[in-house]
């Protein structure tokens, strides 16, 4: 899985070589897949894991439109959870017999969902790219947030909508009750759209969609109406938006109003771009931390959204293309035989980090304690230490480390950031120094 | 006059900006398979005429017909799809895909795969083929790989032509293809367009007099959104009219700069 954004037919030789890397990613992909709950065995482990399948489906759809198709969306959620409640709507139907199809079908449904709505507000949506695109995404999650409000009667009101997916007739025993079923079923859809979504951006659409985010003024010149590579594009990815939906739904069982909200829509664009959105697998990543972040760092800190913003917004400065685009950049380094000179360096950014981190989320906590602890209530425990919120003390330490940490990170940070910059430049001459003029 | 359908036809063309009118009811017709060259003053309309042929702007008033068909009033894929290219003044290319990358796009759509995703770029054996051939017209051909923004400019210049003539179109219009190349780039560079345009009906844009009376068979002199003179270069270049309004200034200006150096 090399980066959809620079893909390009290599030599006979070469090509060979690529063919045997892409089977062994694909394979270890599945491998990972499949042992994944029988390392991870508890039940909310495989209820986590079950989710990541979800999300991967749903961040990897989203990457369409951000970063092979340069279309910010403030609405994805739109696609996944109207698919969401149209698949509910099929459990139930599973369930009383009145919609004869296996449970197991239930995700193509909400595919075909997703697909739909895609094709009917997309077509607007996608009339305009660049900020328009953006702003009408954001409208239209708004407008369709508050219209399933409106609509009690097929979306639930508050309280949503939910079914049972243990409702169908078994099949070889299968019954969907135990996790581990759910968690294979969803694992299979999550590969099978992973490579769907890959062949995408090998096909003419997948890289006039590329072409239309670099240059789409250019593309109209070529016989391409940028607004229907978009379109169609769009509707693809509503497509795979649904079936995250549709798997959603069989994995909770329930649809309710948060599934559409523009909060969800914000957190697939968050952990889209965290991931990272110039290369094809970033957004799995980005899946990964999703749900891991959600389930697990919200049971350990109140204040862990004010944590991911602060990610967020160091991501945004130091490194844009994510965590997919560090571990490329990486392998680039390891690649010429020059990762062992930033060994050091990575020693001495982890551990300024961690000074630094463990300062300023002192401070967070104590800033929590002190505003929504429970009454009378002003210690608590963190990192091994007891701070206490009425205390002087604990206030000047939390800072003095903080302020180290700022201090000494910056300073490695900088010395880092120009040995970085050396290596990169001499592996960009011997690239130079190769080429045949 | 051949009584063959033009190439490209252009009948009282007019266009504004506001209040401004750039072009005043230009009348041209040009031969399948002329290469026309398109000269004037800075401020002529060149550009904008080429914008409203290529269907960046709609005209304000008059027809343009490509081949018998009128094309005014259609958007630039629509012409492109009838068999019209053109190239840009500022390079105007795909930055982050390889120059291989950038060829192929350009020729999907008239090779009929258009938004296609059923098939496999890599399996489609007569589109990469002819890309490669087109790599090799516009000697890229080593740097196939290289992403198209990390290429010098004079490669950049190659591969704007490259996407131009990919789709294969029978008019192909460039817009100052030599802008900003030194002397011995601007030479080697007419000898690719020469070889890459062969049996095309060109228009080309060009401030260099050299290029233009060497490579055009006819030359158009537009003056103030006007074209006073179209001809064979020897009689533009003996035309009064142009000399006084345009051309005399030029080689003036050649003259002088040639002095210079």
């Amino acid at each position: 899985m090399d980066a959809a954004t620079r893909v390009a037919a290599p030599a006979p030789t070469v090509r060979r070589r690529m063919e045997t890397g892409r089977i062994v990613v694909w394979g270890a992909y599945a491998l990972l897949l499949i042992v994944a709950p029988l390392v991870f065995r508890s039940s909310l482990e495989q209820s986590i894991l079950t989710q990541i399948g979800v999300a991967i489906v749903a961040c990897l759809s989203y990457n369409m439109l951000l970063g092979q198709g340069g279309m910010l969306s403030f609405g994805h959620a739109v696609y996944t959870g109207f698919a969401s409640f149209v698949a509910v709507h099929a459990m139930l139907g599973v369930a009383d017999g009145s919609f004869a199809i296996p449970m197991a079908l239930v995700p193509i449904v909400g595919g075909f969902a997703g697909m739909f709505f895609a094709v009917v507000l997309g077509y607007v949506t996608t009339k305009k790219a660049g900020t328009p695109f953006a702003m009408i995404t954001l409208g239209l999650g708004e407008l369709v947030a508050a219209t399933v409000l409106m609509i009690p009667e097929f979306f639930g009101g508050e309280g949503g909508i939910s079914s049972n997916r243990t409702g169908g007739t078994p099949f070889l025993g299968i019954t969907f009750g135990p996790q581990i079923q759910v968690y294979y079923l969803i694992a299979i859809y999550a590969f099978v759209c992973t490579v769907a979504m890959y062949a995408f951006t090998r096909t003419p659409l997948g890289r006039m969609l590329n072409a239309v985010r670099d240059n789409p003024e250019r593309v109209e010149f070529i016989g391409y109406s940028t607004q229907r590579v978009r379109y169609f594009s769009f509707v693809i990815a509503g497509f795979f938006a649904g079936i995250a939906g549709g798997m959603y739904a069989i994995n909770f069982e329930i649809a309710t109003a948060e599934v559409v909200g523009t909060a969800r829509s914000g957190a697939y664009l968050l952990f889209t771009f965290l991931g990272g959105a110039t290369f094809f697998f970033g957004p799995i990543i980005g899946a990964v931390l999703m749900v891991v972040g959600f389930a697990l760092f919200s049971e350990m800190t109140k204040a862990w959204q004010l944590y991911l913003g602060l990610i967020f917004l160091f991501m945004v400065m130091y490194a844009p293309g994510g965590i997919a685009s560090l571990i490329m950049m990486n392998l680039r380094v390891a690649a010429h035989k020059k990762l062992h000179r930033l060994w050091g360096w990575y020693a001495a950014l982890a551990t300024t980090a961690f000074v630094m981190l463990a300062g300023i989320a002192a401070l967070i906590e104590l800033v929590y304690r002190l505003q929504f602890g429970s009454s009378g209530e002003t210690t608590l425990r963190y990192l091994g230490v007891t701070l206490d919120s009425a205390s002087t003390f604990s206030w000047l330490a939390a800072l003095a480390v903080a302020v180290v940490g700022v201090i000494a990170f910056e300073v490695v940070r900088r010395r880092f950031a120009q040995t970085w910059g050396r290596i990169q430049g001499e592996i960009e001459a011997t690239m130079t120094f190769k080429e045949p003029t | 006059m051949s009584a063959a359908i033009p190439a490209i036809e252009l009948k009282a063309l007019r266009k504004s900006f506001g209040k401004t009118e750039i072009i005043r009811g230009c009348d041209l017709a040009v031969e399948p398979g002329e290469r026309v060259a398109i000269i004037g003053p800075n401020g002529a309309g060149k550009s904008t005429l080429f914008n409203l042929i290529s269907g960046r702007f709609g005209p304000t008033s008059g027809e343009i017909v490509l081949n018998g068909r009128r094309i005014d009033g259609l958007l630039p894929y629509e012409i492109n799809r009838l068999g019209l290219a053109r190239s840009f003044q500022i390079t105007n290319i795909f930055g982050r895909l390889s120059v291989f990358e950038n060829l192929r796009c350009g020729l999907l759509w008239k090779m009929g795969y258009r938004y296609a995703f059923w098939k496999f770029l890599a399996r489609l054996d007569d589109a990469n083929e002819r890309a490669e051939q087109l790599m090799k017209m516009i000697r890229l051909e080593r740097k196939r790989d290289t992403l198209a923004m990390n290429l010098t400019y004079a490669e950049q210049r190659a591969l704007e032509i490259g996407i131009t003539i990919a789709g294969g179109a029978d008019v192909v219009l460039l817009d100052e293809p030599t802008a900003g190349m030194s002397k011995s780039e601007t030479a080697r560079f007419i000898e690719l367009i020469r070889e890459v345009t062969v049996g095309k009906t060109l228009l080309t844009v060009e401030h260099d007099m050299g290029v233009v009376f060497g490579l055009a068979d006819k030359i158009a002199v537009l003056v103030y959104g006007e074209v006073i003179a179209f001809d064979v270069p020897e009689a533009v270049r003996a035309n009064p009219r142009v000399q006084e309004a345009y051309l005399g200034s030029v080689l003036a200006d050649q003259h002088a700069a040639n002095a210079g150096h």
